[in-house]
């Protein structure tokens, strides 16, 4: 019924109209931030950019390793897919890995080591969809998101991440810690998802 | 009352520690603003008029993107539905959640589910419906209004917060500070998330190419939402649509700069369907509700500009009237220049209740500067206006304007009039017994009055010219 109605609303009210705006066609580049994007490596680019936004870039699992034990995050879950190359490693140097995420156990997790499918250079942004994501939940409830990423997937830019979209139902872009600056205007971070967001470089 | 809009009776009567809590919060987003979107484009105004055609563009063709949206969420396995007005939308949501068993949900931060008060109906319903971005369920605890787009508690300090949280049972004991408050949020909201049987979001875009609805928090509560839960509802009013995924770029690097000052927003979902096949968290079933409540109707009227607003709060930041008045003033979920236009046509059947909104401007156009779409909301603001005079909607400052407008429609009188307002200099108009005149001087102080000066200033001016065109034309 409403379905109906609307259309016809809209019918009656834009056919009326003397000029009809039309679809303006922008360069791909006109939403570029220019003093974001200095630099020639897109790695280094990303860093820089994920740093100003209170993230941080990791190069190796030894680092991690370092991070989390220093930082007295002992227990965790990890992708089962990226066992081999990252749990094991971390299993070994005595931290606690689980490759089964209990969503009965949700604040269990002190960190959760997921994929990410892509990265953006020029706003420090991880990438994350629903088919390289093995749990959504994992990525989201512990205080620390580990997301692995492969060098190559780093875009450069927000345009040309939109470009290269792909088709899965759920992505969502992230840009540093979980914040708010809701009390006060002052900036608390951890709200509801990570406090502490790491993009492992590989 | 005479000669008091009902909006200067709330900014008279606002307290000081909110109208500081208020002022603060306003004019830090508009620094923080101007200084981002100023550092990172050498024309920001090219991108915001861009911006504006691009939505333009869609408003005028909205029929033909609507379809394609619907379509392009149709054949992803989402359900489409269509609500005219607010109650509408309220009983097909009500409905969805009913035939599901719902009876708890979490609820990320919408204007749309605010415009037709969603939450107060699915509570009387018997459906636990909790706000889950931390501003929006402070303001649920103390029963309260939003008001900011943004920043919803932007007239709250953190003691008040403080003794909420521990009237209400979230905290044990008193703690005010910020960080230790959205601890407590945090571990709050995590177990209501977990228990819930539904998420309801609005949309801060839809893109017709592909249907995808995108959704932007810094928080992480839409993502929280609906991870644990089985059944997706947006609300998403039909001005949201934009018409491809390429267009996002323009609005996304504008929302985040003119909302907050930031690049990008933390979390930017996109969303077209029911969870992966290999997922295993998030939604089984995703319902879209295309919600029109008057939308149409602006669509049709002489300020459709204004359904091009994507509700960053920059006009809000940017007003001196919203910084000394306060959102609440605006009576809407909508507050600032973009509820002084968007409320009286939103609820065109109460126009004559909003229409004093429109004039609570001094059309600076400091609102128009800093949108990121370039709504000309002092233009829309004058229409407006236009509009209420038209209609014969009583003003209650026509009465001591009354006079102003007879003196101003006749020189003659105006020339008198200008040689007697001297005489007003050495009136007692403050005491004197009037009570309209009083109601607008008790806002208002006058400058001693000059009258005639720019009239004589003009006549001798003239008379100067007249010489020197004179004798140019001598000298040829």
């Amino acid at each position: 019924m409403s379905r109906a109605a609307i259309f016809k609303k809209i019918e009656a009210a834009t056919s009326a109209l003397k000029n009809r705006t039309a679809r303006p066609d922008h360069a791909a580049t006109i939403t570029d931030a220019a003093p974001r994007l200095e630099g020639l490596d897109l790695l280094e680019i990303f860093a820089r950019n994920m740093a100003k936004v209170n993230g941080r870039t990791m190069r190796s699992v030894a680092e991690l390793t370092a991070f989390l034990t220093s930082t007295g995050q002992r227990h965790g879950y990890c992708d089962p897919a990226l066992y081999p190359h990252i749990g094991a490693p971390l299993a070994a140097a005595g931290l606690g890995i689980e490759t089964e995420y209990d969503r009965s156990r949700y604040d269990d997790y002190q960190f959760g080591i997921t994929r990410a499918s892509g990265a953006i250079a020029e706003s420090g942004t991880l990438i994350l969809d629903d088919d390289g994501t093995s749990r959504r939940l994992a990525a989201l409830s512990p205080w620390t998101h580990v997301a692995v990423l492969e060098r190559a997937a780093i875009h450069r830019s927000i345009a040309d991440a939109l470009a290269a979209m792909g088709e899965s139902p759920n992505i969502i872009w992230v840009t540093g810690p979980s914040k708010t600056a809701d009390v006060e205007g002052i900036l608390i971070e951890g709200v509801h998802g990570p406090g502490e967001q790491i993009a492992l470089v590989l | 009352m005479f000669g008091t809009q009902l909006i200067d009776s709330y900014a008279r009567h606002i307290s000081d520690e909110k109208q500081a809590s208020v002022l603060n919060g306003a004019s830090s987003g508009t620094e923080k603003r101007y200084e981002v979107l100023h550092r990172d484009y050498a024309d920001p105004d090219a991108l915001r008029r861009l911006a504006g055609s691009i939505k333009d563009h869609t408003l005028h063709h909205l029929g033909a993107y609507l379809s394609q949206a619907e379509q392009a969420l149709t054949e992803r396995g989402v359900q489409v539905h269509f609500a005219e007005t607010d109650d509408d939308a309220r009983q097909t949501i009500l409905a969805i959640l009913r035939q599901h068993e719902v009876t708890r949900l979490t609820k990320s931060k919408s204007m749309a589910a605010e415009e037709i008060h969603l939450n107060p109906f699915l509570i009387e319903n018997g459906i636990e419906c909790l706000e889950s971005d931390l501003g929006e369920f402070i303001i649920q605890l103390d029963d309260d209004i939003p008001s900011h787009i943004v920043k919803p508690i932007i007239h709250k300090n953190r003691r008040g917060i403080a003794r909420t949280f521990l009237r209400e049972g979230v905290a044990a004991d008193y703690n005010d500070d910020p960080a230790t408050i959205t601890r407590r949020a945090r571990v709050f909201l995590r177990e209501k998330y977990m228990h819930a049987q539904a998420c309801i979001t609005g949309a801060n875009f839809l893109c017709a190419d592909s249907g995808r609805i995108v959704i932007v928090t810094n928080e992480g509560n839409s993502r929280f939402g609906m991870a644990p839960v089985p059944l997706h509802i947006a609300l998403v009013g039909i001005e949201k649509l934009i018409p491809g995924e390429r267009d996002l770029a323009v609005f996304l690097n504008l929302l985040g700069r003119s909302a907050t000052g930031q690049q990008l927003t933390v979390y930017t979902e996109f969303i077209n369907g029911p969870r992966s096949a290999t997922q295993a968290d998030g939604p089984e079933q995703m319902h879209v509700v295309f919600l029109d409540n008057g939308r149409t109707n602006v669509l049709a009227s002489n300020c459709r500009e204004i359904l091009r607003c994507i509700r960053c709060g920059a006009c809000q930041n940017v007003c001196p009237i919203y910084r000394q008045a306060s959102g609440h003033a605006y009576r809407s979920p909508y507050g600032g220049p973009i509820g002084a236009v968007l409320s009286p046509l939103l609820f065109g059947d109460r126009f004559a209740e909003f229409a004093d909104l429109p004039k609570a401007s001094t059309l600076c156009g400091a609102c128009k500067e800093v949108c990121p779409v370039d709504i000309p909301i002092p233009d829309l603001l004058l229409r407006l206006r236009d509009k209420a005079k038209r209609e014969a909607i009583p003003s209650p400052a026509a009465i001591p304007m009354a006079p102003f407008a007879t003196l101003a429609t006749s020189p003659t009188l105006w020339r008198g009039a200008m040689r007697m307002s001297k005489a007003m200099n050495y009136l007692p108009l403050e005491i004197a017994p009037i009570k309209p005149l009083q109601d607008w001087l008790g806002q208002r102080t006058l400058p001693p009055s000059k009258g005639g000066d720019f009239r004589k200033w003009m006549k001798s001016r003239k008379k100067t010219e007249d010489r020197r065109t004179l004798r140019s034309q001598t000298e040829d």
